[in-house]
């Protein structure tokens, strides 16, 4: 057993609302993780020194008034922006997911390129079916990134669910992010093949399939894909398949499913 | 008008997926636009300084893809035309309202609520359109009804200055204090105010009281007799909202022929009351009918609840406004129930007219009261549950689409909630609330505006040009989140409140009263509650239905905790008043009692209707018409009709994954079929599971209300059985949905239904735990000619099941799985086709108009649920690969889905199918039979599976195969059906495939 777990995070407030079952796949997976409004964070920002891992969760803060996570971002970026800064500096973990992503982005932590200017570098687009779209999607990792969350994790089969998720990174940017390997996951087709960019394998439109990326530590990522909706067995959209098979040859159904591993990454980076 | 110094407007500088999208919409409806550029412009009026709003347009712009400008209009390279779309003046801005706080946040100082920012759209449309066309396109993207329009040609904007900067501040003639009202008028006078609304100084009706003549002289007496003066405006109101047949179900509590109680008392209640008599140490019903939601036993530390309400008249004269009001209105039915549930699914259903049919329809005698046609009420409703329940992050994986052409003066919108809520709260049981004498009124959450005045009344009578249109409502639901997370999380454990209801129909006026009984009294002091914009009257306040709010009971020394934490919470709350135990209801203006009843005349004064009820009408002939050889063209059409098709647009866009609770899903299967029950994990660790399902029949009204009553519960039931509840621990609720029900006929099918309630549900031993109705579902007004028209909906009741499993492991789906699985029909088919999906698509092929037929399906409870204890240990054993209930459209549609559902083949026998009697193949087929269910059970589990089957009608009548052709062969030994997959994917997902 571990010393002492690691402590994190989850902020909540605003809208965000996949708060609950992200806290659940921290502690699941040996965090002390709490969740804080983010205005308590504001008063007490104490909270933040004395954690390791720091979670944007999905959600719809600020109603995506004027563009997904720009409210939330301000928030931020008018309150807690140094704060934030000196969280990532020290050896700490920070994930954003979904509308945490688009949070992340709009910060500018990733791909982290513009120093601590709060400037986004990239941007997180209407999907190009401009409706939301809540469905499961096959990801690929990306080789040789440096994610700390995708260790040991070649893919993954977990849902999205989102307005504007459409990954858009200039020319430059995204070339820079390519030759530095940020690109941690894109969205493939469900035998392996690149998406392409066809829907609803890719279910916005992004660019180069881009569903996922990090900063250059490996220890700042953001995802459009939301790992707590399938880090159960029984929440996958093909399970009562899947459980056919299991039952041929007479085992036992597993309990866990492909999202757990990124929570596990994160606990065990500080084990 | 007020001009606002700043105009921030922000636009795309690389290609904008939004203007994509709504140039394909547009050409898709006919109109030639090459491109549409659109821009988000902001109305900054406040004392802010050019450098200042130079850094708020930065804040509101994404640097990578988006540019902005301040007081310089945007001009896109290429437009014809452009069209600017805000909200009316009072209307709810929710961008506006983030926007303020962004800039509170930068600045650090605060601007006005309601007068300092305003947002709008511009569409800027490239193309070769005139004027005409750019008007009409106007009407596609607004709801003149709530926003506001403004379409310049390209000359005339950029000529001038853009879209200018006037801003849409409320400005409505002070009428600050309360009126009375005198009774003592001709009935001719009594029946005006009644119908039409109290008259104004300048003689104008406020909009109907919805009250009967008997009521109204109760109501007489009662000032002349017992208060001794006349009555104020504000306590007319009040009762009449209180009395309204939406809150006090009038019709349901009325005596009706011989049934002395009602029939709610004696068929709906009574249902439960045996039934739970009957279950004795197993009943696990915890609080019903009493509270904002019905609850049941979860298991040892949880109650479950759930609710389900209707939004029809909102939403047919603003349905995306109607919808999503509908949805976060029944979310707070879950925060209202006891000490506050956590909501944790939601449901809907929706009933519309055909979406192809154009032809308008007016509420007046001018163009101008046109409502929105089928497809755009079907677009917004779609898009406000999207919104609602999305923004609120609650999943929503339940739900229907039904069509008929009655449902085009007034859709159906039906919403459900379900919540989550430990047995125990602090020590106490915490469905047992009370507002004691001494505790503050708190409102929480939104403020008070015009909105939603007489919805309440409003939902009691037929759509008509005297509807108000202040009866729509814009949801916020940002605000209600806030609120939600703020009293479930937080408040609620930490003990600070005492009782708890929910602002909905009849808005404070109703939600006070309601917690007075409580604690026997209230004093309200109306100056005291936050209003969005001044001007209004005491009585607009009282009754207003402004979303968003929720009503508490808070004691003395708990109320500055609770402030406190509200105001941490970024939710705004405050001491209006206090209950007291006088046994009377006080509101004051200014120290003034404006309003002083007494409670018991208030919650028990209303008379009691007498009604009677006559025979309904004879049934329908046969119609007579020949089996057709081949049914494969049949069979394709059958499974791609508007109530037949997949509603997968849907599905993919309400999100039915949030909280992680999905167990079975919306779409299920490689092929994405609609599943018609949904299974959710509330509590993530434990693995017991609640399954949800709906069943309705309207079709079955025109035949026998008796059967289409007992036919929605036992599909409500048998489909909950399919994806693995049980018998034992399942619950339903009721929301009857009539019309025209002053008719006695219409009364007489009503009580045939209520009847047939009582059978059934009681048969199951199933209890109604929750219900709602709505009984005027008629619209009066002009055809497309201006000819006097009148619909009504046909007779319509949806039963929701809700039922609690012990472990979602053991949860089944409709898909078929494997090859080679032997296929299984349980229960009986019979000649029962009448009100069918099939009868409907052959009238319509020969006549232009569905055929309704003269035998419907009925149901046998005794021998129905044999068949459903079967398949309960047989799912319980898990020797069943896949489990489909036999709905509208009969075998054919249940092997359809299953087959199209696992992209898998089957070879059917029709001679198999156990029947009541000879019939022919399109019978067999289209026959919607109640009670039987399509199983697949692999080779090996046979054996074991016929014995558990032994005591029932079924047969095994087929096989799945891997050919990917659906094959069904006749006694003769003909193919009757060959299709394949593929062509049945692409018929049945073709209706909605561009929606």
């Amino acid at each position: 057993m571990p010393m002492t777990r690691p402590k994190a995070i989850v902020l909540t407030g605003y809208g965000i609302n996949c708060d609950d079952e992200t806290r659940f796949a921290m502690e699941y997976s040996g965090a002390d993780a709490r969740i804080i409004h983010v205005n308590d964070l504001i008063e007490n920002r104490k909270k933040l020194r004395e954690s390791q891992i720091f979670i944007f969760p999905g959600g719809f803060s600020y109603g995506d008034d004027t563009g997904s996570g720009k409210a939330l971002a301000n928030r931020i970026k008018n309150n807690l922006l140094e704060d934030l800064y000196e969280f990532i500096e020290r050896d700490t973990l920070m994930l954003g997911i979904c509308n945490g992503f688009q949070v992340m982005a709009n910060i500018g932590v990733v791909p982290g390129f513009h120093g601590k200017t709060g400037e986004a570098q990239i941007a997180l687009e209407h999907n190009s079916s401009f409706r939301y779209q809540c469905r499961w999607v096959d990801l690929a990792v990306e080789k040789g990134c440096p994610s700390v969350f995708l260790r040991g994790i070649r893919s993954l089969h977990i849902p999205v669910a989102h307005g504007e998720g459409k990954f858009y990174a200039p020319p430059d940017v995204l070339e820079r992010m390519k030759s530095l390997n940020l690109v941690t996951m894109r969205y493939r087709l469900p035998d392996g093949a690149p998406a392409r960019g066809e829907f609803p394998y890719n279910p916005n439109g992004s660019m180069e399939d881009i569903a996922s990326i990090c900063d250059t530590t490996g220890r700042v990522m953001g995802m459009m894909p939301h790992p707590e909706r399938g880090m159960f067995f029984t929440q996958r959209d093909d399970w009562t398949l899947l459980r056919e098979d299991y039952r041929s040859r007479d085992e036992k159904l597993p309990e866990e499913s492909d999202g757990m591993a990124i929570f596990k990454n994160a606990v065990t980076y500080f084990i | 008008m007020q001009e606002a110094r700043y105009r921030i407007e922000v636009f795309y500088k690389t290609d904008d997926p939004r203007g994509n999208v709504i140039a394909k919409k547009l050409n898709s409806l006919g109109y030639p636009v090459q491109k549409v550029f659109l821009s988000n412009n902001y109305l900054i009026n406040a004392d802010i300084a050019a450098e200042e709003a130079e850094r708020i347009a930065r804040m509101l712009v994404q640097p990578v893809v988006e540019s902005y400008s301040v007081n310089l209009p945007y001009k896109p390279e290429r437009f014809a035309f452009a069209v600017e779309i805000g909200f009316l003046p009072g209307v709810t801005d929710n961008v506006s309202h983030t926007v303020r706080e962004s800039i509170e946040d930068l600045l650090k100082r605060e601007l006005d609520r309601e007068k300092s920012v305003f947002s709008s759209v511009t569409y800027y449309l490239d193309g070769d359109i005139d004027l005409d066309r750019a008007v009409e396109i106007g009407r596609e993207l607004y709801n003149p009804l709530i926003q506001r329009i403004k379409i310049l040609s390209k000359n005339d904007y950029t000529g001038d200055s853009g879209m200018g900067r006037a801003v849409p501040v409320v400005s409505i003639a002070e009428h600050p204090s309360a009126d009375t009202v005198s009774l003592d008028v001709p009935d001719e006078e009594l029946m005006a105010i009644a119908r039409e609304g109290i008259a104004d100084s300048d003689g104008t009706r406020r909009g109907p009281l919805a009250l009967d003549m008997l009521s109204m002289h109760v109501i007489r007496d009662y000032f002349n007799e017992k208060e001794k003066r006349e009555p104020t405006d504000v306590e007319l109101e009040s009762i009449a909202q209180t009395w309204s047949e939406h809150c006090k179900h009038t019709i349901f509590a009325a005596e009706m022929d011989d049934v002395r109680e009602g029939i709610y008392r004696r068929y709906i209640k009574e249902a439960t009351m045996r039934i739970r008599r009957e279950k004795g140490d197993r009943d696990f019903c915890v609080s019903v009918f009493e509270d904002n939601s019905g609850g049941i036993a979860f298991d040892e530390e949880y109650i479950v609840s759930d609710k389900v309400e209707t939004h029809n008249s909102p939403s047919a004269l603003d349905p995306f406004g109607g919808s999503i009001t509908g949805i976060v209105g029944v979310n707070r039915d879950a925060m209202g129930f006891g000490m506050a549930a956590r909501p944790v699914a939601n449901r809907y259903g929706f009933c519309f007219a055909d979406p192809r049919d154009e032809r308008p329809l007016y509420r007046g005698r001018d163009a101008s009261t046109r409502l929105l046609s089928p497809r755009r009420i079907l677009e917004g409703v779609v898009h406000g549950v999207n919104v609602g329940g999305n923004t609120s992050g609650i999943p929503t994986p339940q739900g229907f689409l039904y069509f008929d052409r009655r449902y085009k003066g007034k859709p159906l919108v039906f919403v459900g909630t379900v919540g989550l809520l430990p047995r125990k709260i602090n020590g106490k049981s915490a469905v047992g609330k009370k507002a004691m004498p001494g505790d503050n009124i708190i409102m929480a959450g939104g403020r008070v505006g015009r909105d939603g005045i007489h919805g309440a009344t409003f939902s009691s009578e037929a759509l008509s040009s005297g509807s108000p249109a202040t009866a729509v409502q814009i949801g916020d639901p940002i605000t209600q989140k806030k609120m939600s997370d703020a009293i479930v999380k937080e408040a609620r454990d930490l003990g600070l409140y005492s009782s708890i209801t929910d602002n909905g129909a009849g808005g404070l006026s109703c939600s006070v009263a309601e917690m007075a009984r409580e604690a026997g009294g209230f004093i309200v002091d109306l100056e005291k509650v936050p209003l969005k914009y001044p001007g209004l009257s005491p009585w607009q306040i009282w009754v207003s239905e402004s979303q968003e709010r929720m009503t508490l009971s808070v004691p003395g020394h708990r109320t500055g905790e609770f402030l406190d934490l509200m105001k941490k919470r970024g939710v705004e709350a405050t001491v209006i008043g206090t209950f007291t135990d006088s046994g009377r209801g006080i509101v004051r203006l200014r120290g003034e009692a404006i309003f002083d009843l007494d409670l018991d005349f208030l919650h028990n004064g209303l008379p009691r209707k007498k009604l009677l009820t006559s025979a309904p009408r004879a049934p329908k002939p046969h119609p007579d018409f020949a089996c057709p050889s081949d049914l494969t063209a049949n069979f394709l059409e059958m499974i791609g009709r508007l109530n037949t098709s997949s509603f997968e647009f849907i599905s993919t866009q309400y999100d039915h994954e949030v909280q992680g609770n999905s167990a079975v899903k919306p779409l299920q299967g490689k092929g994405r079929i609609n599943g018609n029950a949904s299974v959710i994990r509330p509590i993530l660790s434990s693995k017991k599971g609640v399954v949800l399902s709906q069943g309705l029949y309207p079709s079955y009204s025109d035949i026998d209300p008796y059967s289409m009553a007992a036919c929605s519960i036992d599909t409500a039931v048998r489909n909950a059985i399919c994806a693995g509840a049980s018998l034992d621990m399942l619950a339903i609720l009721d929301n009857f949905c009539w019309c025209d029900s002053n008719n006695p006929e219409r009364l007489g099918e009503l009580k045939r239904a209520a009847e047939a309630c009582y059978d059934t549900a009681v048969a199951f031993g199933t209890p109604f735990i929750s219900g709602k109705d709505s009984m005027f579902n008629d619209f009066k007004g002009f055809d497309e000619n201006f000819n006097p028209a009148s619909i009504s909906i046909p007779p319509t009741l949806l039963v929701s099941s809700i039922g609690v499993m012990e472990n979602v492991e053991l949860a089944q789906t409709i898909d078929f799985k494997r090859e080679g699985d032997f296929i299984y029909v349980l229960g009986t088919t019979r000649s029962e086709w009448g009100g069918s999906e099939y009868l409907a698509f052959i009238g319509e092929s020969a006549t232009g108009s569905p055929y309704i037929g003269d035998r419907c399906p009925s149901v046998k409870p005794d021998e129905f649920m044999k068949t459903y204890r079967a398949l309960e240990l047989a799912v319980r054993e898990q020797i069943v690969s896949s489990a489909m209930s036999v709905e509208r459209g009969g075998l054919a549609l249940a092997l359809a889905k299953s087959a199209m559902a696992g992209m898998l083949g089957a070879e059917i026998e029709l001679p198999s199918v156990p029947v009541s009697s000879d019939m022919r193949a399109d019978m067999m087929l289209f026959s919607e039979s109640q009670g039987r269910i399509v199983v697949t059970v692999a080779p090996d589990a046979a054996t074991r599976f016929e014995q558990l089957c032994r005591a029932i009608p079924h047969a095994q009548i087929g096989k799945v195969s891997g050919g990917r052709h659906f094959l069904v062969k006749d006694a003769a030994g003909t193919t009757v059906v060959d299709a394949t997959i593929d062509s049945m994917l692409k018929k049945h997902k073709s209706i909605f495939a561009n929606y």
